[in-house]
């Protein structure tokens, strides 16, 4: 008798899926996750996974953890990110040492793909949140991410 | 025939005090269907507009909410760009046919509005054979879907208007055979007297197991004829692009989209008026106030409504075989059964009266 098994099993499935989605409906008052964008600019507050654009954290000494490793610029599939760098006596050790000059991040070119972040060693840049990344020119889309006069914090290379 | 025009009368008995009867008859007749067409042109537009707000709390969103308080005009000025629009076409296109399907579609789900009793004194036209009517109605739609996507000279179009063919074909049959189990019970075709058989119990409580059936069976066959989702293979997006109005834009395109809405309304309003009573109000609460019967049978048929977009946003398409299995193998038979089980709790006289 399986013509009215399946029937039965038809009907019950039916009303599983029916009730999953009545839940949803009945819910849906208090957990809408629609953003009212440009009238809660104020408190909007982007998710954690949001990919707005790669920065570069620095701590209160004006310290980064990026060791001018170019991983990231080798990882980026369309060369949105340059790193000058050079090889310059560190004044701690006083041996020669690669360090970052500049790190270019040409957010214009960016498909926020976010391989240069799983390809960073020491976590120096990361995702941040922003989305009203709209200028006027193009120029401003190509930004440094570390601040002038940062260096690398003590103890990210060992 | 016994043809009654109850709401006609007051406007004609009106109209024929300055003008000659012939006249005043017509004129109520073209003031009836105005009244008809106003109305349900605007319901036609809030249905569009409770679909799109019913689709976005199924889906956790809020929905359209800024035309007007809760976005209460949306719908509004949507039809108002669709009027604004042009209207474009293809080259090779079969102009009279293309042009002529639109209207066959509306002028077809509109026709099965007049017959329906609103309440007791609010309906157009009181026809002896009103539910094979509504059936007869209900199927000439199609004409109109396939004579779009024939004419419109386009693959796509004509595939989703032949699937339609398949499939308003096919649950045609169960729809009028649910409908049949029904009229074993009520012994009348006409909806003004099945309304009045109501008084002792609605139909779905009378007829109970069978009934419930039948209900069920109406109402996936019924989606189905509407051409929604779970069967929606007429316009399978991944599939036909927009199915067969593919070529259709601006007013045209807005007549089909309006007739798919009145559809589901009618199909959602024989059911409550074969099921569950019509205007009548449950456990006669409110028969003093014999007015009050409009507001039962939307609210009623706006319930089945509900249903239906319940059963768009929950299910997912079947394919073209899936669907012929379900009317072939399933309903139709469980149907014929059930007309015979009907036939018997009818004959034995195991129906319930309240």
């Amino acid at each position: 008798m399986s013509y009215f098994g399946d029937i039965y099993k038809g009907i019950k499935t039916l009303l599983t899926g029916m009730s999953v989605t009545g839940k949803y409906f009945l819910t849906s008052r208090k957990g809408a996750i629609t953003q009212q964008y440009p009238d809660n600019r104020e408190t909007l507050k982007m998710f954690e996974r949001f990919r707005g654009e790669v920065v570069m954290p620095h701590d209160e000494n004006n310290e980064h953890r990026c060791t001018g490793c170019q991983k990231c610029e080798l990882a980026c599939p369309n060369g949105s990110i340059e790193i000058i760098w050079d090889r310059q006596i560190d004044p701690e050790s006083g041996k020669k040492k690669k360090m970052i000059d500049k790190h270019i991040y040409h957010l214009g070119m960016c498909t926020m793909c976010g391989l240069c972040i799983e390809a960073c060693p020491t976590d120096a840049i990361v995702w941040a949140q922003n989305f009203e990344n709209s200028v006027y020119d193009r120029s401003y889309l190509t930004k440094v991410l570390n601040q002038p006069g940062s260096k690398l914090k003590a103890g990210v290379e060992e | 025939m016994n043809i009654s025009l109850n709401i006609t009368k007051t406007i004609t008995e009106l109209l024929s005090g300055f003008m000659p009867e012939s006249a005043a008859n017509i004129g109520a007749m073209v003031t009836i269907a105005l009244i008809y067409l106003a109305i349900f042109a605007v319901a036609g537009l809030y249905l569009v507009l409770l679909e799109r707000k019913v689709a976005a709390w199924f889906q956790l969103r809020l929905g359209p909410n800024r035309v007007g308080p809760w976005g209460l005009l949306q719908t509004m000025a949507d039809a108002l760009k669709l009027v604004s629009k042009e209207l474009t076409g293809t080259v090779k296109a079969d102009k009279f046919l293309y042009n002529l399907a639109p209207y066959f579609v509306i002028v077809s789900s509109l026709m099965a509005l007049s017959v329906f009793p609103f309440t007791q004194e609010f309906q157009a036209f009181d026809i002896n054979i009103g539910l094979f009517f509504l059936i007869a109605i209900s199927s000439i739609g199609v004409i109109g879907i396939l004579l779009g996507g024939w004419a419109s000279n386009n693959k796509f179009a004509l595939i989703g208007a032949m699937r339609s063919g398949v499939q308003t074909i096919s649950y045609e049959l169960s729809v009028g055979l649910s409908l049949l189990t029904m009229v074993l019970l009520t012994g009348t075709l006409q909806l003004s007297e099945i309304i009045e058989v109501q008084k002792n119990g609605w139909l779905i409580v009378q007829g109970h197991i069978p009934a419930v059936i039948a209900f069920m069976i109406y109402m996936i066959a019924g989606t189905a004829e509407t051409n929604r989702a779970p069967f929606d293979m007429v316009e399978a997006e991944s599939e036909l692009g927009a199915g067969f109005h593919t070529e259709y834009s601006g007013m045209k395109f807005a007549y089909f989209f309006l007739a798919e809405f009145i559809n589901m309304f009618i199909i959602a309003a024989i059911a409550t008026t074969v099921f569950f009573g019509g205007w009548l109000s449950p456990f006669g609460i409110t028969e003093s106030i014999p007015w009050l019967g409009v507001f039962w049978f939307i609210g009623k048929t706006f319930m089945l409504v509900f249903l239906m977009m319940w059963f768009r946003w929950t299910f997912p398409r079947l394919r073209v075989d899936q669907l012929l299995t379900l009317e072939w193998k399933y309903l139709l038979p469980l149907n014929l059964l059930n007309i015979v089980l009907m036939a018997l709790i009818v004959w034995l006289g195991f129906t319930i009266q309240l």
